[in-house]
């Protein structure tokens, strides 16, 4: 891990992106990236899980005994999930239904769980937090690109504003197919950049 | 600070404490949220009543039903200055292509369809999605404004009189079948609403 502080916000952008080259989560990535928009509040919605997930088992760290590590983080987690979700259902219910399924479903994605085990429960609560907004901003990041490149292609819109008629969209693009071959060639163009820098 | 070791007793202090703190907070934002979650949900469901049936003033007393199935089905009749001017019906199919739609229909004091308001679908993005637009388009037979459906409606394919959205008969067979079903509960809500208003 790098030292510096932008550095671990970077890596979680970039270098660890969760899943263009940590191939985590992708679940959700597949399934919720019917839009941008929905693509936009999944990420939202699991960043701000990782963040406070994240922060607490970093501050809780020394107390947790080792054996029972797992079941405390699941729990964390969960707690974090069930209180965005009622959240989300309160105050922003159109997305929370557009979402529906995949909010609960936050508790089991391996992204979460992940940092939780392997940096938040190593790193000081400072740097956790930082890295939750890394991959949280990563994560967000992937599933607005797929999201966009899938909206475009399949329905000829981009975040709900009309690009071109509808009629010339290719659908396989909103249905699940087109969320592996969309995110295959995201995957490829990403790899080719990242060789080259 | 040194890391607790895993003794039992720490263990089950450790989760059990955890378990708590998260339970309470939990139980905090519940009770917080309990009432924004109920304004939402009433809010989206007085909108699909304005927009499904004729002008309004008030709302009348719900009329509930539960169908052989165990399912639920709600009829809200409409006010104008205490004259019923006509019931919105909240329908259900379980024939969609993606299983349990939910639709509310509402009806004049004729029985003709005024509007319809799709509440709840997992139709096929791009195909049985575009019911929620498509029965009330004014474009060859398939709207189906203005239509009575006493004698219940179907697509053309099956000998009836409306266009099924294309590629998508299924879901338009499961979209009529809940739009039959608030015709049968309409009637019945009707001859409630009619004893209680003479």
């Amino acid at each position: 891990m790098k030292n510096n502080k932008f550095g671990i916000i970077l890596n979680g952008l970039i270098t660890e992106n969760p899943t263009f080259v940590l191939m985590l989560g992708m679940c959700p990535t597949l399934a919720t990236t019917t839009s941008a928009v929905n693509g936009l509040g999944m990420g939202a919605a699991t960043m701000f899980v990782l963040i406070c997930s994240n922060l607490v088992v970093s501050l809780l760290k020394s107390l947790i005994p080792d054996n029972v590590r797992i079941p405390s983080f699941i729990v964390i987690i969960a707690t974090f999930v069930t209180l965005l979700e009622m959240l989300m259902k309160a105050y922003v219910p159109s997305l929370y239904e557009s979402l529906g399924l995949f909010i609960p479903l936050i508790v089991v994605n391996c992204v979460v769980l992940g940092r939780a085990e392997s940096f938040a429960s190593k790193n000081n609560p400072f740097d956790s937090l930082l890295d939750g907004l890394g991959i949280g901003l990563g994560f967000t990041f992937a599933l607005t690109l797929l999201g966009m490149v899938r909206e475009l292609l399949g329905s000829g819109k981009l975040f709900g504003l009309t690009i071109f008629p509808e009629q010339y969209g290719a659908l396989v693009f909103i249905l699940a197919p087109g969320a592996f071959i969309s995110l295959a060639y995201l995957l490829a163009i990403m790899n080719k950049l990242r060789k080259q820098s | 600070m040194k890391k607790l070791q895993s003794t039992l007793v720490n263990m089950v202090l450790v989760l059990g404490i955890i378990a708590i703190v998260a339970a309470t907070l939990l139980a905090w934002v519940n009770q917080l949220t309990a009432e924004p979650i109920r304004l939402a949900e009433v809010a989206k469901q007085q909108t699909a009543i304005k927009e499904v049936t004729p002008a309004f003033d008030a709302v009348g007393k719900i009329i509930s039903y539960t169908d052989e199935t165990g399912q639920n089905i709600n009829c809200y009749p409409v006010l104008n200055q205490n004259k019923c001017v006509g019931i919105a019906v909240e329908s259900y199919s379980n024939a969609g292509f993606n299983g349990y739609i939910q639709v509310m229909v509402g009806f004049d004091m004729n029985g003709n369809i005024v509007n319809y308001s799709v509440l709840k679908q997992a139709e096929t993005p791009g195909l049985g999605t575009k019911m929620v637009d498509w029965f009330k388009t004014d474009k060859a037979a398939q709207s189906i404004l203005g239509k009575n459906p006493a004698k219940g409606l179907r697509v053309s394919k099956d000998g009836g009189e409306i266009d099924a959205i294309t590629a998508a008969t299924i879901s338009s067979r499961a979209f009529l079948d809940a739009v039959n079903r608030a015709y049968t509960y309409y009637q019945k809500s009707l001859d409630a609403v009619q004893t209680a208003q003479n």
